[in-house]
């Protein structure tokens, strides 16, 4: 496996420049990994992870079950990609069971949400029914606990 | 009144921990990058620590078996039957101790009369040497060399060995060295024991952490099963330092004569941590794949950085320790250690606190997250230039 992508896995957020003293490689040459990484399109993109206070997020997260009508030749996937282009959207995934797609849908206010599901969602041709539940709380995000108070774990300087 | 008379003689005689001595000087030092730990920075894996949590729950709170939970001694068994090539009976041959620490003090206690010779190599971990004198024994230390990247030799062995040397010690791959035999340098080391008649002690605990080559216990070569004790443990594979859970495999009559020892001064280990190290066993490998991987590729990152620094360094093939050689900075370990805490903030363990071959080198773990291998590169790289700047 590509070193670069190996380390990106391991959840480490280095920089390019510690990327290069670890894999012992040039900046040039991580970048061009990366870029290589983009290319390929396993590489998508960058984007924080992150937990912010109530009155900076401002934001309304719902997920939606979205049961649509297959199409001959395409199957889910013509319908799909066009909801997953719209902006709200965060998240797009097609699923096994009662419904077809799940989306994850953020809104500046409940309104908002709402009214994307009911004018701009629900209206597709083709989109048969949605489901829509608001989240409440985040526990963990992307791998990442969003603990209340981080526990300062203290080990010992030195140990046998 | 002076209470040190009440002090046992081989007790009162064991000199100070080296590295107890240097703790207290870090321990001083606010916010230094400390290299000095001998454990994984890495908690335990959640579901390890649920097993822990789930056991409180379904109060198991009592004494087990004075070997240990049966359950896991059947997954040791197999663990070990997998791994290391050599099948232990649970019922009778494996022994589950409060860290592998304890299993080398059982083994000392219960198998050295007083003034047998126990051969052990050194560089070494700390706790060889006065477990021996402990158990009214004499250490017979062998010397490891960089130059054959801290391998133990038959050769070293010959030289060393002494009429009344009863037992080997082995420690593949080794604390601090980083170094670990191949197969047929365990072969050798075989031989050689056969050869002399000793029972061997083989403290495999970073065995899981060889990153060239395969690793081979010399308890898994023909006729050594009948003259090894295999120790391993937890703390190390599946970062369980704190559960305290180590375990000795080996022939029934040694395995039951350790047993008494335990019986009576341990009774057990604990319930809660037993629990746990079984949820390791059947479902922590990937977990502790993964830890290893990126153990591996700092080690890569911290060898060759020591190397362009100066600090001459071999590969070591096992372990999370670096033992890089700093004599060429023209001081001793010890100093070169002090200076480089006082005016870096970087803390390493003198190789001295590891026995008298440790002279000349220092160990550092690179168990810590690539920023602080990456930061404590930089400022040793500064501080080295700085001493040959002085020069």
């Amino acid at each position: 496996m590509n070193p670069v992508l190996k380390l990106l896995l391991e959840g480490s957020r280095l920089d390019t420049a510690q990327m290069a003293q670890v894999l012992n490689l040039s900046e040039a040459e991580i970048n061009g990994q990366l870029a290589a990484l983009k290319h390929q399109g396993i590489l998508l993109g960058w984007s924080p992870i992150l937990n912010l206070p109530d009155e900076e997020a401002g934001l309304v997260c719902a997920v939606i079950e979205v049961r649509i009508t297959p199409e001959r030749g395409g199957g889910f996937n013509r319908l799909a990609e066009r909801i997953s282009r719209f902006d709200e959207v965060e998240s797009c995934y097609l699923m096994s069971g009662g419904y077809d797609l799940l989306v994850f849908v953020n809104g500046k206010s409940l309104q908002r949400v709402a009214a994307f599901v009911s004018e701009k969602l629900s209206t597709i041709e083709g989109v048969l029914s949605t489901a829509t539940h608001f989240m409440l709380r985040s526990y963990k995000e992307q791998g990442f606990l969003i603990e209340g108070k981080k526990e300062e774990n203290e080990r010992l300087k030195v140990a046998p | 009144m002076d209470q040190s008379h009440y002090i046992a003689k081989h007790v009162a005689g064991l000199p100070k921990s080296g590295i107890r001595d240097f703790f207290d000087i870090v321990a001083r030092m606010k916010d230094a990058i400390s290299l000095g730990v001998g454990e994984p920075d890495f908690d335990t894996p959640w579901h390890i620590r649920e097993a822990g949590i789930y056991a409180l729950e379904k109060g198991k709170t009592h004494y087990t078996s004075n070997l240990g939970l049966i359950e896991l001694r059947r997954a040791i068994s197999k663990y070990v039957e997998k791994h290391f090539q050599v099948a232990y009976a649970p019922e009778n041959e494996v022994l589950i101790t409060v860290g592998v620490s304890e299993a080398l003090d059982l083994a000392c206690r219960a198998l050295i009369n007083p003034g047998d010779k126990v051969m052990y190599h050194q560089p070494c971990y700390v706790s060889y040497h006065p477990g021996v004198a402990l158990a009214h024994g004499v250490a017979v230390p062998v010397p490891t060399f960089a130059r054959d990247n801290f391998a133990l030799t038959v050769d070293a062995l010959r030289t060393a060995w002494q009429p009344g040397c009863k037992m080997l010690m082995l420690n593949l791959p080794c604390n601090p060295t980083g170094g670990t035999c191949d197969r047929a340098q365990v072969e050798a080391i075989a031989r050689f024991a056969v050869e002399k008649d000793l029972i061997v002690l083989s403290d495999e605990i970073y065995s899981e952490l060889t990153f060239e080559g395969e690793h081979t216990s010399i308890a898994s070569l023909p006729s050594m099963k009948e003259r090894a004790i295999f120790l391993h443990g937890f703390s190390k594979a599946f970062a369980m330092t704190g559960w305290r859970i180590g375990y000795a495999c080996g022939p029934a009559p040694l395995i039951e004569a350790m047993m008494k020892v335990h019986q009576y001064s341990m009774l057990c280990a604990s319930i809660i941590s037993q629990e746990a190290a079984i949820e390791a066993l059947l479902r922590g490998e990937e977990a502790m794949k993964k830890m290893r991987e990126q153990y591996h590729r700092r080690r890569d990152f911290i060898v060759r950085r020591f190397n362009e620094i100066g600090l001459k360094c071999h590969l070591p093939r096992g372990s999370f320790y670096a033992f890089p050689d700093v004599s060429s900075t023209g001081l001793g370990e010890r100093d070169f250690a002090i200076g480089l805490l006082e005016a870096e903030k970087v803390a390493i363990v003198p190789g001295s606190a590891f026995g008298e071959n440790g002279k000349g080198f220092c160990r550092a773990c690179f168990a810590t997250s690539y920023e602080q291998l990456i930061e404590a590169a930089k400022r040793m790289e500064r501080h080295v230039q700085n001493l040959a700047a002085k020069k």
